[in-house]
């Protein structure tokens, strides 16, 4: 579909938790600005498949951009979730230590957070350990106590900050890859997607495991992303009590280890792995993966419930060799900034990771502010029935009788809900775009009884969208076939 | 004073056979709550049929059979309150639920009747490595795509497992005019009715690979093919065995589990086994006053099976709200445990009270293994009183004993019932 040529003073590559948190920071300038995604929908890669932790800041090197910004956007989370209203919880972490000789490697760690400047660090003993997570291995010899960590909704923090940019004049435009970029004489930039040519005067590369092509396709130096899975299984929230905070094991080269958390969805996620691969489109899961995960949770963790596991899933993480984030306007390209090889901790960064990036962007171009009192800088979340009163519930009710229509049983998400994710400004166009808005779908039956249902509200709501044309997830994930009775209508007309 | 004598959560075929029954021939008020907008639940997408054999001594469809008891039901002048989510069930009976006709309500009852069905074990559950496309569907999910909403969820079709659905659903695809490539079974054995088996897939020329199991899921948007492996006694897949089979539709069968949510918020114990709730031989939880009959107790094989076992829970549940309304006191004396064991793999009920039961009581089990040549024996203490020789039993199929009222008064002091398998 050809459409006209759009002209904007910024582009944003990628519509995931960076690239939405940039332009919900540029949103406060009078800059144009768009967000340029390659799927249909916000939070389409990195940011929907991870652990969903908002880490303290104790992993990264002092002095390097990830310790400072994963600090820094620890502290913003938690303002940012009551301003946008999606889920946090401040539930701290431990990262646990199983053998006496590792204790050095324990407080290293927390050398290293205090240096990073995380607040109120402290080493627990074994008993105290025990005491704050019943079924902590029996190996455990004491941990990194972190209160400032906790977890977060990824889904519901990455639509916040695209709703409420989109809300202060953000365009988005989905299904549109970058195919090509071209330098035009005036400066600027040119980008070619299956959806029309698109200028922009300053670019922002926060295209997540496609970083380094879009890097490449403009800068001198070359980039080399490489997508490092990550497998993790979702245990049903009959096991999400089964530990109360974010336990870690102590971290590896190859990452923080196999963790076992309580998501704000009530479930238990054990996970990752981390393994380097070549496919950028690699999610898919392997049986060593998954055996991995299982034997993993073990080692900090007793008694796992395995047997409750609801779903399996991966992530790629957008790994460079430095491991560490890639923040800046390219000397080589001028305009052209990037915002890359955003690998954990850039879940908890993005708040922070979007204040640096616009402020570059903000330097370079000159923005100036909107005018005091132009910026919306809260939004309405959608409620989460669950956390509802008898008599709360029953005034939503009274207000939109479809909130007493409940759609998917297992997470009671009512239909008032689903209804609301779709007409929201970046509102949901797919099966998977509701479940990230509402957590319909999320329970233990995973969407078995709900999608039939789903299919019809979306179909109902969408005048471009039919029974027959439903996606899970955008263009090639249809659900239907065709009607039953197809093959005999074709032998009849044979 | 409660609102209602009887409350059914759940309006599918063991609510309204329970409910009829609660009923009393009108002597008491009962409500049937059900959150689908039709009553009869999942049998409204069961189109083939089959259904009845035993009750009306007739074939009829799902929807048919569901009929039959709505229409007695509501002849019985039991009360519906339809489109309804139940959201909680408290110890004492106060009910509550939400609709988009009422908003939010409680409604108190003098006795529970819980009805609400399985659900199916999903792809998650089984943990099958690859990508998370669409195209994989439960069996059930399929049916009610191609049943109610006349839409074809994929063309070539390889489906995972050997449940009752999944075999009917190999049927109804092929009959759609879509090819199914095979039924792949992990265990050595099917896990559906051996009639389904012969009409669902040998009379269609669809191979069931038994030992066998999906190792992976290929497509990143839509399903592309699945492999499939040989697997061992430990159910491992055998390295070597893999094949491919290009599809765009996967449909699983691989178990219902009850749904008991409700239960469990309520305080219900459940069996590990069967995962719903432990009942007595009045079908009464361990909670008081709250009863559990259909497939959240325990997932049948046949719906005759189920409407007998509802018809009985509903009059337990009528006694008791009886009992409640005139202040009488409840006897809470636990009953003689039922124990399962030699290949049985769990009993309902699991304990029997013999002042209590009724005259004849019927004993439900399913058998954890395929037998051939046993008999199933019941034993009160040392003595076995019941022998009954079946040349086949599968786990698909559910077993029963009756025991007798006699039997058991007969016997003072009696500390256990043992229903095993022993040789024939």
């Amino acid at each position: 579909m050809q459409e006209k040529e759009r002209r904007y003073d910024v582009v944003v590559i990628g519509a995931g938790v960076s690239g939405c948190a940039t332009a919900r920071e540029l949103a406060k300038t009078t800059a144009s600005v768009c967000v340029v995604e390659r799927e249909d929908d916000v939070c389409c890669g990195t940011s929907k498949a991870n652990s969903a932790i908002v880490h303290a800041g104790y992993d990264a090197m002092p002095g390097s951009l990830m310790a400072r910004l994963n600090v820094e956007g620890n502290a913003l989370m938690y303002e940012l979730a009551k301003k946008l209203q999606f889920t946090v919880k401040n539930i701290g972490s431990l990262v646990v230590c199983t053998s006496e000789h590792d204790i050095d490697s324990l407080r290293e760690l927390f050398a290293r957070g205090v240096a990073n400047g995380v607040p109120d660090l402290q080493i627990v003993d074994r008993d105290t350990l025990r005491s704050m997570e019943p079924n902590i291995s029996p190996n455990a010899v004491g941990a990194l106590w972190a209160p400032t960590a906790g977890i977060v909704d990824p889904f519901g923090l990455n639509v916040a900050l695209a709703e409420n940019a989109a809300t202060n004049g953000v365009e988005f435009l989905f299904d549109a890859p970058v195919t090509a970029i071209e330098r035009r004489p005036d400066g600027g930039f040119a980008l070619e997607t299956p959806r029309g040519r698109i200028l922009a005067r300053c670019l922002v590369n926060a295209a997540g495991v496609y970083a380094d092509q879009i890097h490449n396709m403009v800068c001198e130096d070359k980039l080399e992303i490489v997508p490092r899975r990550g497998q993790y299984m979702l245990l049903d929230t009959t096991a999400g009590n089964h530990v109360h905070h974010v336990v870690f094991a102590l971290p590896s080269k190859m990452g923080k280890g196999v963790l076992v958390s309580p998501t704000i969805h009530g479930n238990l996620i054990v996970g990752p792995t981390a393994e380097d691969i070549q496919d950028k489109e690699g999610t898919d899961t392997t049986a060593a993966g998954l055996a991995e995960v299982a034997e993993k949770c073990g080692i900090t963790v007793a008694d796992v419930p395995l047997r409750e596991v609801i779903t399996s899933f991966s992530g790629l993480r957008a790994h460079r060799a430095e491991h560490e984030f890639l923040i800046g306007e390219n000397p080589s390209a001028p305009g052209f900034v990037d915002c890359s090889a955003i690998e954990s901790p850039g879940l908890t960064a993005s708040p922070a990771i979007g204040r640096m990036v616009a402020g570059i962007v903000t330097n370079i171009l000159g923005l100036e502010g909107r005018p005091a009192g132009e910026f919306v800088d809260t939004r309405r979340g959608i409620p989460n029935m669950n956390d509802l009163s008898f008599e709360q519930w029953g005034s939503l009710c009274e207000e939109n009788p479809l909130y007493g229509r409940v759609i998917c049983r297992c997470c009671h998400v009512t239909e008032a809900q689903i209804v609301d994710a779709i007409h929201r400004p970046v509102g949901a166009r797919s099966l998977d775009g509701v479940k990230r808005r509402t957590g319909a779908c999320m329970g233990r039956c995973q969407a078995g009884f709900c999608t039939p249902k789903i299919m019809e509200i979306l179909s109902r709501e969408l005048p471009d969208v039919t029974m027959e044309n439903v996606t899970k997830a955008g263009p090639g994930s249809e659900f239907i076939e065709g009607h039953a009775k197809d093959s005999i209508a074709r032998e009849d007309r044979a | 004073m409660s609102d209602y004598d009887v409350i059914v959560i759940g309006g599918g075929p063991a609510g309204l056979a329970a409910a009829t029954s609660a009923r009393g021939e009108g002597k008491r008020s009962v409500l049937v709550i059900e959150r689908d907008q039709k009553l009869g639940g999942i049998l409204n997408q069961c189109i083939h049929n089959g259904f009845g054999l035993i009750t009306f001594n007739e074939e009829l469809t799902g929807p048919e059979y569901a009929a039959r008891y709505e229409k007695l039901a509501r002849d019985a002048g039991v009360e519906f309150l339809l489109d309804t989510m139940v959201l909680d069930v408290s110890p004492d009976h106060m009910v509550t639920c939400v609709s988009e006709a009422r908003g939010m309500q409680r409604i108190s009852a003098g006795a529970v009747v819980l009805a609400m069905g399985c659900r199916e074990r999903p792809r998650g559950a089984l943990n099958i490595p690859g990508f998370r496309p669409a195209g994989v569907y439960t069996a059930g999910t399929a049916q009610r795509l191609v049943n109610i909403e006349g839409l074809m969820p994929g063309r070539e079709v390889v489906i995972l497992g050997s449940g009752d659905i999944g075999l009917i659903m190999a049927r109804r695809m092929t009959l759609e005019g879509a090819h199914v490539a095979c039924v792949a079974e992990l265990m050595p054995y099917s896990g559906g009715l051996k009639r389904n088996i012969v009409q669902c897939l040998d009379d269609f020329g669809i191979p069931l690979l038994l030992s066998h199991t999906v190792t992976r899921v290929e497509g990143k948007r839509r399903v592309e093919a699945v492999w499939i492996a040989q697997v061992d006694e430990k159910g491992r897949p055998v390295a070597g065995t893999e094949k491919r089979y290009p599809c765009d539709t996967l449909l699983l069968s691989v178990g219902l589990l009850p749904e008991n949510e409700l239960s469990r918020a309520a305080g219900v114990e459940l069996s590990r086994v069967t995962r719903g709730p432990v009942v007595n031989e009045s079908l009464e939880t361990s909670v008081p006053g709250i009863f559990a009959c259909g497939n959240v107790l325990h997932v049948h094989d046949l719906v005759d099976y189920v409407s007998q076992e509802a018809t009985a829970a509903g009059a337990a549940a009528g006694a008791w709200a009886d009992a409640c309304a005139q202040h009488q006191a409840h006897d809470e004396e636990p009953g003689i445990p039922v124990v399962a064991e030699g290949g049985v793999r769990y009993t309902v009920p699991q304990s029997i009270d013999p002042e209590r039961m009724p005259e004849k009581l019927t004993v439900r089990f399913r058998v954890g293994g395929v037998y051939e040549d046993k008999r199933i024996c019941v034993y009160l203490g040392d003595e076995r009183v019941i022998a009954k020789r079946r040349p086949i039993l599968v786990p698909g199929e559910m077993e029963d004993v009756t025991l007798k009222r006699e039997d058991l008064l007969a016997r003072p002091g009696l500390e256990k019932i043992v229903v095993t398998l022993e040789e024939a």
